[in-house]
């Protein structure tokens, strides 16, 4: 058992003694030492560690509950005087509150116990190939490495915990201006000669951006959308599109698709599937999560996501975790890599979509940008780089009406996100040719 | 917070430029959605950021670990950092002297929120829940308070000894009325009406009275017709001018991201060094200032995360660029002047440039003379949408609320109001500016940035502004 998960048992042994009458408690864990490497002009901009440790303890009396979050610090006597403060600091305000009807408690004592192993360079190591692989280029970015940790307890029983060793590295080489190639390599296991080949792959693909940019004026063109830029689309969807309480209040995206007045291509089918990823296999409740949860089934609106406090509150099921996926997969189509530029002919090539938002959320209009390797195509061919477009489209077109065809690949990729925390999250999306998308300035 | 700094001073082992900056944030949630009180949810996060400076190079550790035990693991981790960096940073350090300064900040509230018991804040938040019900077509509904405690240590081995504290809220009311054809949403302005201090913030914003104004609203624009599609003159309210001038003014000026920092994550910028001083950005009626001095605005502080000193500066006057948004070291490598704004979103991220409080100032007109001078326009309040490029260049919003202007007079409420221009010329068009009766406080607790990436709060006070021959448009036919 690793020390973190040792303290996490250690410290709930503790706040579960300090229960008294009909006192329930539940615990989510959330810890990490990160290392961070941020990179500007392939030299070291900020080089730091990050050790955190989070706990947030749910106190529940006859149906009345409140939560708190606090920091630890792996001390046991210091954190056994914050933990015993916050549990009479949750005691005043469960007093005060009414019976909660949404509450839905797990009470199952199962545990998931899944530690991965540590394959893991330290990161020194390995930012020295990034910017060895990158000292005839102008690379910016971030290395990203080490333990996330995830635990769950309860007075129920329940102890489970979950641990990744990961590595990430975002990073893009530009040419000047917005002119650049953006690529990641992320994973568990290391090996120095494939950065050093993602860094020559995306240098390679930076000469083709040397042409003099093509201007296009708005209007509707062919194009074919990366697996990255349809990651932006779905990425928007993640908001609120899949999650029954938008859905359930007519405020999603997808609310025409989820009511059935309308439905999105056939060649589309999305699911949450929390195993393809590195994502914790309970919620921050408890909660199993299924292995897969079909939101969208060729086209038509197959389920949702069901928060626990969802379910109580409309009478579903739960999902097990949140309304916001983090480990979405699209089901694949035919076009190979290879076949991509003949069938697109001439268009746009996009290779990443960038500041999604919505124009006409209940009609699933929603707007964006061009970024990065983004090019004019003609007869099959890479003509220039485009400067840079803002498109204004709907999902009912854009993964509807006007998808022709989808990629016969969905590579994984783990989500960059560092706000507050690592992100645990990864999608599966292949890329997507389109008849058409809107451009409109 | 005192005897941690005090004791990882006296320990700490000599060798370079070391910092320590100690946060605590205190911070409690409470909701009341559709006559449910959701649980109360508080927060205690407590840890250190250590940076350490030394020969050329330049690292840091954020730790939640507080022990002496702990500390000294982080500076041993900024240390290894350092070292590591020493010979490949972006940024000369080798003759670069950290920031040093002394001194307290706190922000005094008139009506703590501690002093006001959990039960009577739910009883309000039940008020204001029960009035946001005023129809069957309100389909979902809630208000809600957030409140934070802040509380900052900086010492350093070159003589800083700063403490800041201050309390902040983040007020929100939001209706959504929906009918088998449409479904909008209408808010208090999407949490974009909060302010540093106590309870004295709901006094100030009307809080409770505007709940059933909020509801009001969203059932009037479910039956509004859509916002037309033609270019005219555009009267921006300041719950929209906030998003305007964060993105197409805020996040292009910020040095690192001119320096290239972020081009990896949130973009680089259309402005260039050699632009300021010289450069319109936009009409001279165009004032912009940093300014972290305003009372009770959300990004007011006392000296930034390296310890300078936090004045007053005009960035943008009379229309022509002056300075940068960029902090001590991005001064150092530019070679040029900015503000003090080196800022972190917690202890486990290290600072950056950020805008905190960046504001328009009031021009000479009022709301009744902005709109009489509007043949043919729209008003647009409360922002529900934003997208711009890469560069900051290309941007297109969208506001809750729309109002058409003819011939001098507000008329008929249209919904899904969007608009999109450039920011290179976009200001230039700006033709009237609205006067301190029409400025108001705004901020917002989301702005994104960095790698590892970090939210942080900013502050925007603006008057109602007025733009000529904009692209405007409405929803999806």
């Amino acid at each position: 058992m690793s020390r973190i998960q040792q303290h996490f048992d250690d410290m709930m042994t503790y706040a579960l003694d300090q229960l008294t009458g009909k006192e329930d408690l539940t615990a989510w864990l959330s810890a990490e030492s990160s290392d961070f490497v941020r990179i500007n002009q392939s030299r070291v901009r900020q080089a730091g560690h990050v050790t955190q440790s989070n706990l947030s303890l749910r106190l529940v009396n006859s149906g009345r509950h409140a939560l708190q979050g606090l920091t630890l610090t792996g001390d046991a006597d210091s954190d056994k005087a914050r933990i015993s403060g916050v549990i009479t600091s949750l005691r005043e305000v469960v007093a005060a509150v009414a019976p909660d009807p949404h509450l839905l408690l797990c009470e199952s004592a199962e545990s998931v116990i899944d530690i991965g192993s540590n394959q893991l360079p330290t990161a020194a190591e390995a930012t020295q190939v990034l910017l060895d692989a990158s000292q005839d280029a102008d690379l910016v970015g971030i290395w990203a490495s080490g333990p996330i940790h995830a635990g769950f307890a309860s007075s129920w029983g329940q102890r489970s915990f979950h641990t990744r060793h990961a590595y990430h590295v975002d990073f893009s080489v530009h040419l000047s201006g917005d002119k650049a190639v953006k690529a990641e390599h992320a994973g568990f296991e290391f090996t120095p000669q494939d950065l050093t080949d993602k860094v020559s792959a995306a240098k390679i693909q930076l000469t083709k951006m040397r042409r003099t940019p093509v201007t296009v004026r708005p209007g509707d063109y062919r194009a074919w959308l990366s697996p990255a830029a349809v990651g932006e689309l779905v990425g928007l969807l993640a908001w609120d599109g899949f999650g029954a309480k938008s859905q359930q209040t007519r405020q999603s995206p997808l609310q025409r698709i989820v009511d059935g007045t309308a439905s999105l291509s056939p060649l589309v089918s999305i699911s949450e599937s929390p195993t393809s990823g590195v994502a914790p296999r309970f919620g921050s409740a408890g909660f199993l999560r299924p292995a897969e949860v079909p939101l969208i089934s060729a086209g038509r609106h197959a389920g949702s996501l069901v928060s626990p406090r969802s379910a109580q509150e409309y009478g579903l099921n739960t999902t097990g975790a949140g309304e916001s996926p983090d480990s979405l997969t699209m089901a694949t189509g035919s076009l190979a890599d290879a076949d991509v530029l003949r069938e697109l002919g001439t268009g746009i090539y996009v290779g990443n979509l960038w500041y999604t938002n919505w124009s006409d959320r209940p009609a699933g209009r929603l707007t964006g940008m061009t970024r990065f390797a983004t090019f004019w195509v003609e007869n099959g061919e890479l003509v220039a780089p485009l400067s840079v477009m803002r498109f204004d489209d709907t999902l009912e077109r854009m993964l509807g009406s006007e998808l022709i065809a989808l990629g016969n690949h969905a590579p994984l990729s783990l989500s960059s996100d560092t706000y507050e925390k690592r992100s645990t999250g990864s999608v599966q999306l292949p890329g997507a040719l389109l008849r058409q998308i809107r451009f409109t300035l | 917070m005192r005897a941690i700094a005090t004791a990882f001073l006296t320990s700490l082992p000599a060798g370079g430029h070391v910092s320590l900056r100690l946060s605590r944030e205190r911070s409690e949630t409470i909701r009341v959605r559709q006559s449910v009180v959701e649980p109360v949810v508080r927060d205690d996060d407590f840890g250190a950021t250590v940076v350490v400076t030394e020969g050329g190079g330049r690292g840091w550790a954020g730790t939640s670990d507080l022990t002496p035990a702990g500390l000294q693991d982080a500076v041993a981790r900024a240390r290894q950092w350092a070292r590591a960096s020493a010979s490949q940073h972006v940024a000369d350090l080798q003759a670069y002297v950290p920031q040093s300064g002394k001194g307290v900040w706190r922000q005094t509230a008139s009506k703590p929120w501690q002093q006001t018991s959990v039960s009577d804040k739910i009883a309000l938040l039940q008020a204001a829940d029960t009035a946001l019900n005023a129809s069957d077509r309100i389909v979902d509904r809630e208000a809600a308070l957030w409140h934070t405690d802040v509380e900052t240590l900086l010492v350093s081995t070159n003589g800083s000894d700063i403490e800041q504290r201050y309390e902040m809220l983040v007020p929100d009311l939001a209706a959504t009325a929906s009918d088998s054809n449409d479904t909008q949403l209408r808010t208090l302005g999407g949490r974009g009406v909060c302010r540093q201090g106590g309870l004295e913030t709901l006094d100030d914003i009307q809080f409770l009275s505007r709940a059933p104004d909020i509801a009001n609203d969203a059932l009037i624009l479910l039956d509004a017709p859509s916002c037309p599609t033609a270019n005219m003159d555009l009267l921006l309210a300041p719950d929209q001018m906030v998003l305007q001038v964060h993105e197409s003014i805020g996040h292009p000026l910020e040095l690192d991201r001119i320096l290239g920092d972020e081009r990896n994550y949130a973009g680089t910028s259309f402005v260039t060094q050699d632009m300021f001083g010289s450069y319109q950005y936009g009409s001279d009626l165009l004032n912009v200032t940093f300014d972290p001095g305003v009372q009770a605005e959300f990004a007011s502080y006392g000296f930034d995360a390296d310890g300078s000193p936090a004045e007053r500066a005009y960035i943008i006057e009379a229309g022509v660029l002056k300075r940068p948004l960029g902090a001590h070291l991005s001064q150092h490598r530019a070679g040029m002047a900015g503000v003090a704004n080196s800022r972190a979103s917690s202890w486990n991220r290290p600072p950056i440039d950020r805008m905190a409080n960046l504001n328009v100032e009031p021009g000479d007109q009022s709301m009744a003379q902005l709109v009489a001078g509007i043949e043919r326009g729209v008003l647009m309040r409360s922002n529900t949408s934003w997208s711009i490029d890469d560069s900051r260049n290309k941007f297109q919003f969208g506001c809750e609320w729309g109002q058409l202007i003819v011939d001098g007079q507000l008329t008929d409420v249209v919904k899904k109001p969007n608009y999109r221009g450039v920011s290179a010329t976009f200001w230039r068009n700006l033709s009237g500016v609205g006067d301190a009766s029409t400025w108001q406080l705004n901020g917002s607790p989301y702005c994104g940035k960095g790698e590892p990436n970090q939210c942080i709060r900013v502050g925007h006070a603006t008057p109602m502004c007025k733009f000529s021959d904009i692209e405007v448009f409405g929803g999806a036919a």
